[in-house]
């Protein structure tokens, strides 16, 4: 939290001259941090129940492409293309779970499966139906949807997606501390064989932790194909680490058991400030990924070291 | 077996698990009356944990009945257990070190205020911290903030803490599976004082262990097993100190290794390094 702070203050003293203190600035790197909030904050819930989902990133190129195909090639209207997005991503986060809770695998291994599977999916798909892995001109079909606006709406440059980000995180914060379910993800991940003797659902709390990272990927990929008219199978790539870096960037412990989505709103505001900090000082992009690894290490480094603090035994 | 015409809470009769060729268990009976320790002891392997978890319902057996207040019962999950009163703590697993006190209390059985809808339902936290804080307090741990991690309780307040939680949910018998074995003396001497409590409060305990110098104690009774076989069960009176660590360990065993190792120290030239 106070890291997000400082990382505001050094790139508006570096760059704030040159745009970043802006409105549109601001509405630039809120945007993005939105963009990494949503799929970043129901991460944080599966990565505290103990799992991973690597097949977000995939999975928001495959679903952004059955929404394309949906609409361009099919002609069907905005609304059964959204269903047959998220009847997919719905069924295969199903899948995913099962597999994971079933097998006892990794969901790492599980979820790979996914990674490459969707992405390859995505685009025999595209290029089956229309010999191009790009699906464009969906404007002429959007323009004046209402249901398309509640994902393409924008209020002064502020996109939609800053609204769905507040939605998206505020029912996992609320799910994570508050409900009956919420103690359920914190058991599973602390130890799923005590929670499930004491009587919590394992099984169906990561299955459907499995199908909430599938739907939320599904909602990022349904704003950026309406929001841009077009898509590409090859979207959302490395989304999945970067849910999973902002997830860790909020305390969340990889290790599972701990973790909060507060955390996770001010993990993606720092990932976004910085990448678009280093935007406006007009410093290459591929240093953003210099300095994404750094921030990495240095929150997991802190994270452990709170964690054998909080949780140092005194058997 | 009736003692003294009361019913027992759980018995177990002529109970029997195979899994796959190896026997776990065969032809093992055991009962817990109301205000009674029980205390299973046995080797490795010997088939305590496959016992206990035939009682508390995690698979069934393959041979045998299963009694609560002398009905018979088929438990298809813990849960089933857990409803008629028969509750389980494991050894470390009980509790979660990256969890609230009062979150632990209530994993699994979560107190809701009327909000909400389903797994949904809002957790009532104010009611867990009070509920948690009040109920450690009858087992003598006070703490100020429930609301601190469980990591930071000694392993001792922590079986505690797991021990109270079966408690006040309903529990009549608590299966307690080698709650000393991780604690030093003083850690251990507050669980077995816990234990004395619970029976005081006329709950059956069944203690698993290793260590007859905590089961003695305890203890009321007490059943041996080996290699899944019951060596058969003693009331307290019926059997010495002495006698129960010769039977724990395989008596014959045990003398066989002692003169092993005199043997061998004496063929390394040390005087009788086993014994003293």
């Amino acid at each position: 939290m106070l890291g997000t702070f400082v990382v505001w203050a050094l790139f508006a003293a570096w760059s704030g001259s040159r745009g970043f203190l802006t409105i549109a600035g601001t509405a630039n790197y809120l945007q993005i941090a939105a963009q990494l909030g949503i799929i970043g904050s129901v991460a944080a819930l599966l990565i505290i129940s103990g799992e991973f989902d690597l097949s977000m990133g995939s999975m928001i190129g495959a679903t952004g492409m059955i929404l394309a195909l949906s609409i361009a090639h099919f002609n069907q209207p905005v609304w059964v293309g959204l269903l047959a997005a998220f009847g997919f991503a719905l069924a295969v986060g199903f899948i995913n779970g099962y597999l994971v809770v079933r097998t006892g695998l990794p969901s790492f291994i599980i979820t790979l499966a996914g990674f490459f599977g969707l992405r390859g999916l995505a685009l025999a798909m595209a290029r089956l139906l229309t010999g191009t892995t790009v699906v464009g001109s969906l404007d002429s079909h959007i323009a004046g949807d209402p249901v398309a606006m509640l994902f393409t709406a924008s209020v002064d440059g502020f996109a939609v997606v800053i609204v769905w980000w507040a939605l998206v995180a505020a029912i996992c914060h609320i799910v994570l501390m508050r409900s009956q379910f919420g103690n359920w993800i914190f058991g599973c991940g602390g130890s799923a064989t005590a929670a499930r003797n004491l009587g919590v659902p394992v099984e169906r709390v990561k299955i459907i932790l499995f199908m909430s990272t599938a739907a939320v990927a599904c909602l990022l990929a349904c704003i950026q194909v309406l929001g841009v008219g077009s898509a590409d199978a090859n979207r959302g790539v490395q989304k999945e680490f970067e849910a999973i870096i902002t997830a860790v960037i909020g305390g969340t412990l990889l290790s599972g058991g701990y973790g909060t989505v507060i955390g996770t709103i001010f993990g993606a505001l720092t990932l976004a400030i910085t990448q678009q900090g280093l935007f406006f000082a007009a410093v290459d992009a591929e240093w953003y990924r210099v300095s994404l690894a750094v921030i990495l290490l240095s929150a997991v480094l802190l994270n452990q070291y709170v964690r054998l603090r909080a949780a140092r035994t005194r058997l | 077996m009736e003692i003294d015409g009361r019913t027992p809470i759980i018995e177990v009769r002529h109970v029997s698990k195979y899994f796959g060729t190896v026997v776990a268990l065969e032809d093992v009976s055991v009962s817990v009356h109301p205000g009674e320790v029980v205390c299973l002891l046995g080797d490795n392997g010997a088939g305590k944990s496959t016992l206990i978890k035939v009682m508390s319902g995690v698979f069934p057996p393959d041979a045998g009945q299963l009694f609560v207040d002398g009905v018979e019962v088929h438990f298809r999950f813990a849960h089933d257990a857990r409803q008629r009163g028969i509750a389980t703590v494991y050894q470390d697993l009980a509790v979660m070190p990256l969890m609230s006190v009062s979150r632990n209390f209530f994993l699994g059985s979560e107190i809701t205020t009327g909000w909400g809808w389903g797994p949904l339902r809002q957790f009532d936290r104010k009611a867990a911290d009070r509920i948690a804080r009040t109920e450690l307090l009858k087992m003598g741990i006070d703490l100020r903030d429930t609301s601190q991690l469980a990591g930071t309780l000694s392993g001792g307040e922590r079986q505690s803490l797991a021990i109270a939680r079966a408690i006040y949910f309903g529990a009549r018998v608590v299966i307690l599976d080698e709650p000393t074995s991780a604690l030093g003396i003083k850690e251990a001497a507050v669980v077995l004082r816990y234990i004395v409590q619970a029976k005081a409060r006329g709950l059956g305990v069944v203690l698993i262990t290793h260590n007859p110098s905590h089961a003695y104690p305890v203890g009321d009774h007490f059943t041996i097993l080996d290699r899944g076989h019951s060596l058969g069960t003693y009331a307290k009176n019926d059997l010495q100190p002495v006698r129960l660590l010769g039977m724990m360990s395989g008596g014959a065993e045990l003398e066989e290794l002692t003169h092993e190792l005199q043997q061998l120290a004496r063929s390394l030239g040390v005087a009788s390094a086993s014994s003293e």
